[in-house]
């Protein structure tokens, strides 16, 4: 459930870093938690982000959640598709439920997170699964 | 009606939305025949200006009209059906006295602009009001003018931040309990100010250290919601407003709950600076489905000048609207308020007095008392206490046999109830917050402690029945996710030709 | 007494079940110290039978547009309500029903709102509305909150022949976020000037407000105010206090509107000496997330059966908290179910017919006044159903004459706009017959 290829955030983002470029998404327990997906907002293409500040929301019927960016830098791609099937991010949250692909500025920023071992003791700790 | 539940089923019919019933040229209205020339109204206004006509509008008879809501009237749940124990909402009884006073010409065909010479009654009414909501507050002065609860909110914390301005400094920073009403946070931000939550102690309220260590020079003041939204008192209150007063703040209280002890105490003597009231919660104006409600403002002597204009004032035997306070915040809607609401509430004080007010409190108590007791053990009591107005229970003991608060919440459909309020607070997992109101008798709250009863029991024996609920109304759960993700928010003609 | 049916028998066998003595045992964390120990000071209990004397009388003091012939407008409208929208707005499933968040048990008041919402579009060109907000002065003032959330920017242009109240509400509202204001004046024809509106105009401003027909009743060149707005980026937000006019008037949303709020008193609702009103609020599509407001939805139960909820509401403060489009959480469900009732049994050509009898009344008020003696036209823009009538004498004075002959005349004008303070706003409806606008003219003449 939780890829040991990705870095995780406390607020239940992850990152897999692809190059210099890093794509975000949330993981498995955040979608789970949330329940059906209804809708994604995504930043513009261009914005600059720095490591966890809030990127765009994600909402079910009776929810909202802030999006973090695991690391800092610049946004270069969105997952338009989530606007018409937000669905995607339950179904598929490591995959075609991604959200943003960011230039990352300090790939030393990714030390700070944690990997999916240390993800999981985390949602132990916090009475997740 | 020993073994039988109160809800059953009936015939129901189905109807279509009017713009799929009709035909063209039906009328449903009669207009007098003009007796002024019959210019076209393009000599009047240029053409360019007006429209052909307002496609998809319905052409129906005053037959369908009334066929039409008569019908749809019957999907819907109200007091007058049955018990509505809908917490933090106050669902009493609302007395058809109030409806008639509110259609006599006098009041409802008279125009907020007519000269004060000749609206001499409804300002008398509106004074007289706003004595006796000073003195159940015991508050200096009340703006009658805000529409609803959360617009009662925000005109308090417009006052809050006028007050600190006219000090030099509107401060950055209101605190707010973690068990508030969202209103609390959403008017404060509205106001451009900053929430900063507090936590409730283990005892389901507001410790005072839990707020000496938040409160500062920057903090403009304190929400607190009295009865809080677990239905207990908040009984640190008189020490919180010290701690909050010494660092010159203000105490705004949320009176969402006031009716918990209207004539027993009032807010005014707690050291609570400004207060909203629900009318039609506490003072019992009809829902109407969603609103219209009033949500007078009480505010002690240092807030009156700026108070929302105009105010209505005694000058001999006249009664006149002040629009001379320099230091108002101005206006937060048109006019002089919900005058309609208004009177119902009037109305109703004037039905019940002082001892019938105090004994609305007391047996609000008693009922919501009497089902904590009587529902303990068969369903969780996250804070075992005797509570106030409203008593809120949890899934806890639900959870292992995988129902849920808002299976038991629908399953309570079909035995003929409203539900409670659900998953709210939100400090309480799964919370079911129940407020029976004053207005019903023992045998309607016994009815429902049986129902509540067989539903634990039923969770346990029977768990697909209450998962699959309600079974008795005429829908059953609907496909919420489907409506947020393709939001479809009016009719629109079926395309042509397909 | 008749609301609690409990006695003093059945309490004391709930309090033996809840196991205290007395009902003071449950007050007991109420400190002492702030316990009221004595009576409320308010006049003890009336029978049903005093109360309604009472209030009769009370209202007796009033006068009521039955009584007097009222030619009173500026934002409240004296139109005829047909004698069901009473009937079905008092049973009790729609009277005494809470927000329908439970829709299992709520389908009619949710298809109900759905109509509303399906009527408001209609009505005024718009792709969405919601489900109404409380009355058209504090929606006029979220449609310019929702324009700063749109655009990001923090500058208001706003005519000075909108609704003086609608303006002022809406600076209470702007000034807690500190929203910079221009007001705009108007016309010798009482238009909009659109000269002083493009210098007004700068790319800081979030939004344009204008009112149609305007506080002075005259009917504005919408679509040119609109393409003054979006050259720069800035919303067009139209408020509209009198939607009859809508029966004859080409919608905002042809016009460019990107928010349409108003008042939807005029559609049956009475006039109850300012409200409860209906503030209703439309605007497009895209800019259904930013919208305030509660929201009705269609989709379908587990059976495939058509049905309503509540939806969009992570916008909500209910679940957004402090990030919320809006506070607003009570809306106005029984006044909108008026609305809609009046808007149904009206109907196409209903609200058309309604809409054409103002505009023929009040140009035949207007004639017959222009003709008084004293009395002059100050504004030569085309009119629906009210125009500013200029006098001779003190307006206040006029008004007087005209209240000794039970004849309400209009708004005196001074109190909101010092240059027209030899004026009187007039309005003409449906109710006015052409002998009481004969009376009129006949008295403001110093007639008999």
């Amino acid at each position: 459930m939780y890829p040991a290829d990705l870095k995780y955030t406390k607020e239940h983002e992850w990152i897999k870093m692809e190059g210099d470029r890093g794509r975000v998404g949330i993981t498995h327990h955040a979608q789970h938690a949330l329940g059906d997906v209804v809708f994604v907002e995504l930043p513009k293409v261009g914005r600059r982000l720095k490591q966890m500040e809030t990127f765009g929301a994600v909402e079910s019927v009776k929810a909202v959640s802030d999006l973090y960016c695991p690391a800092s830098g610049e946004v270069v791609e969105a997952n338009t598709t989530l606007e018409g099937k937000p669905e995607l991010v339950n179904k598929d949250c490591y995959g075609a439920g991604w959200m943003i692909v960011v230039k990352v500025a300090d790939p030393k920023e990714l030390n700070t997170l944690m990997d999916a071992k240390a993800y999981e003791a985390y949602l132990a700790a916090e009475g997740g699964h | 009606m020993s073994g039988q539940t109160v809800g059953t089923r009936g015939l129901v019919f189905n109807e279509p939305l009017i713009f799929e019933q009709g035909s063209p040229g039906r009328v449903g209205y009669s207009l007098p025949a003009s007796d002024v020339p019959e210019k076209k109204a393009e000599r009047l206004i240029p053409k360019k200006l007006l429209r052909d006509d307002i496609p998809g509008f319905p052409e129906v008879s005053e037959v369908d009209v009334v066929r039409h809501f008569t019908r749809m009237s019957q999907w819907n749940y109200g007091i007058d059906l049955g018990f509505y124990p809908l917490g933090s909402c106050t669902m009493k009884y609302n007395p058809r006295l109030n409806e008639d006073m509110a259609r006599l010409p006098g009041f409802a065909r008279a125009h907020p602009y007519q000269p004060e010479a000749v609206s001499q009654g409804a300002l008398q009414l509106l004074w007289e009001l706003e004595q006796y909501l000073a003195e159940i507050c015991g508050m200096d002065r009340v703006s009658l003018q805000p529409s609803a609860g959360a617009h009662g909110e925000l005109t308090g914390i417009m006052l809050i931040r006028a007050y600190h301005t006219s000090k030099g400094n509107p401060r950055k920073k209101i605190l707010i309990p973690d068990s508030a009403h969202g209103t609390n946070p959403a008017s404060s931000a509205v106001c451009g100010y900053q929430v900063i939550p507090v936590k409730s102690g283990s005892r389901g309220v507001v410790e005072p250290q839990a707020v000496a260590e938040v409160m500062d020079d920057e903090v403009a003041g304190i929400m607190l919601t009295n009865p809080n939204t677990l239905g207990i008192f908040e009984d640190h209150i008189v020490e919180i407003a010290k701690i909050v007063h010494g660092k010159g703040g203000q105490v705004y209280c949320d009176g969402a709950n006031l009716n918990a002890f209207v004539g027993i105490a009032r807010p005014g003597d707690m050291g609570i600076d400004v207060i909203q009231l629900n009318v039609h919660k506490t003072f019992s104006t009809p829902h109407g489905g969603g609103g219209p409600g009033a949500g007078p403002v009480a505010m002690k002597r240092h807030l009156a000048p700026f108070s929302p204009v105009p105010t209505v004032e005694k000058k001999g035997n006249q009664f006149a609207l002040n629009y001379g306070l320099p230091k108002s915040i101005g206006k937060v809607r048109s006019f002089y308020g919900s005058f309609g609401v208004l009177l119902r509430a009037y109305t109703y004080i004037r039905t019940l007095g002082p001892t019938g007010l105090r004994r609305a409190a007391e047996v609000a108590v008693i009922n919501a008392n009497y089902i904590l007791t009587q529902l303990k053990g068969a369903y969780h009591l996250p804070y075992d206490r005797y509570c106030k107005h409203e008593c809120v229970f949890d899934d806890a003991l639900q959870i292992p046999d995988n129902v849920k608060t808002l299976d038991i919440a629908k399953r309570l459909m079909d035995y003929g109830f409203h539900p409670p309020t659900i998953y709210f607070p939100l400090i309480v997992h799964g919370a079911l917050m129940i407020e029976p109101t004053e207005t019903e008798s023992k045998e309607t709250l016994d009815q429902f402690i049986a129902a509540m009863q067989a539903i634990a029991k039923e969770a346990k024996e029977n768990g697909d029945l209450v998962r699959n609920a309600p079974h008795n109304p005429r829908v059953s759960r609907m496909d919420e996710t489907r409506a947020a993700r393709q939001p479809n928010l009016r009719w629109k003609p079926k395309p042509s030709g397909s | 007494m008749r609301y609690i049916p409990n006695t003093d028998a059945d309490c004391r066998r709930m309090l033996d079940a809840i196991g205290v003595k007395s009902v003071e045992n449950l007050f007991a964390d109420i400190p002492a110290a702030v316990r009221l120990k004595r009576p409320l000071r308010i006049p003890p209990a009336l029978s049903e039978a005093d109360l309604v004397k009472h209030l009769r009388a009370l209202a007796a003091r009033n006068a009521d547009a039955d009584r007097y012939s009222s030619f009173l407008g500026a934002g409240c409208y004296n139109h005829f309500s047909p004698a069901i929208i009473g009937h079905l707005i008092s049973r009790g499933e729609f009277l005494t029903a809470y927000t329908p968040y439970q829709p299992e048990i709520s389908q009619g008041t949710l298809q109900a709102m759905y109509e509303y919402q399906t009527l408001i579009c209609q009505l005024t060109g718009m792709e969405v509305s919601n489900a109404s907000m409380y009355e058209g002065a504090s929606a006029t003032a979220e449609g310019i909150l929702m324009a700063h959330r749109v655009t990001g920017r923090d500058e208001v242009v706003v005519l000075r022949s909108v609704h003086p109240e609608y303006r002022q509400v809406t600076r209470t509202y702007a000034q807690q976020i500190n929203l910079t204001f221009h007001e705009v004046g108007f016309t010798p024809a009482g238009t909009a000037d659109l000269k002083a509106i493009k210098a007004a105009l700068t790319d800081r401003a979030a939004c344009l407000v204008v009112q149609n027909p305007n506080f002075f009743g005259v009917v504005e060149d919408l679509a040119e105010l609109g393409e003054a707005a979006h050259a720069v980026g800035a919303l067009l937000v139209v408020a509209v206090p009198e939607p009859v006019s809508l029966g004859l008037l080409k919608p905002p949303g042809e016009c460019g509107a990107d928010i349409v709020t108003g008042e939807g008193q005029a559609l049956g609702v009475p006039m109850s000496f300012g409200g409860p009103y209906l503030g209703f609020f439309a605007t497009q599509e895209k800019f259904i997330r930013q919208m305030p407001g509660r929201l009705v939805g269609a989709t379908e139960d587990r059976e495939g059966r058509t049905g309503y909820v509540l939806t969009l509401a992570t916008r909500e403060q209910h679940i957004r908290r402090e990030k919320a489009t809006s506070n607003i959480c009570t809306s106005e469900a029984l006044i909108a179910l008026i609305a809609t009732i009046y808007m149904e049994t009206l109907g196409k050509n209903g609200l058309r017919e309604v809409a054409l009898q103002n505009l023929r009344k009040a140009a035949y008020a207007k004639e017959r006044l222009a003709k008084v003696r004293g009395c002059g036209l100050r504004f030569s823009g085309p009119t629906f159903n009210e125009f500013v009538v200029q006098v001779k004498r003190k307006p206040g004075d006029v008004l007087k004459g005209l209240l000794r002959k039970q004849i309400i005349g209009g708004l005196d004008l001074g109190q909101f706009y010092p240059e027209l303070k030899d004026s009187l706003l007039v309005c003409v409806t449906e109710q006015n017959s052409r002998q009481e606008i004969d009376a009129l003219a006949k008295t403001m003449g110093g007639g008999r």
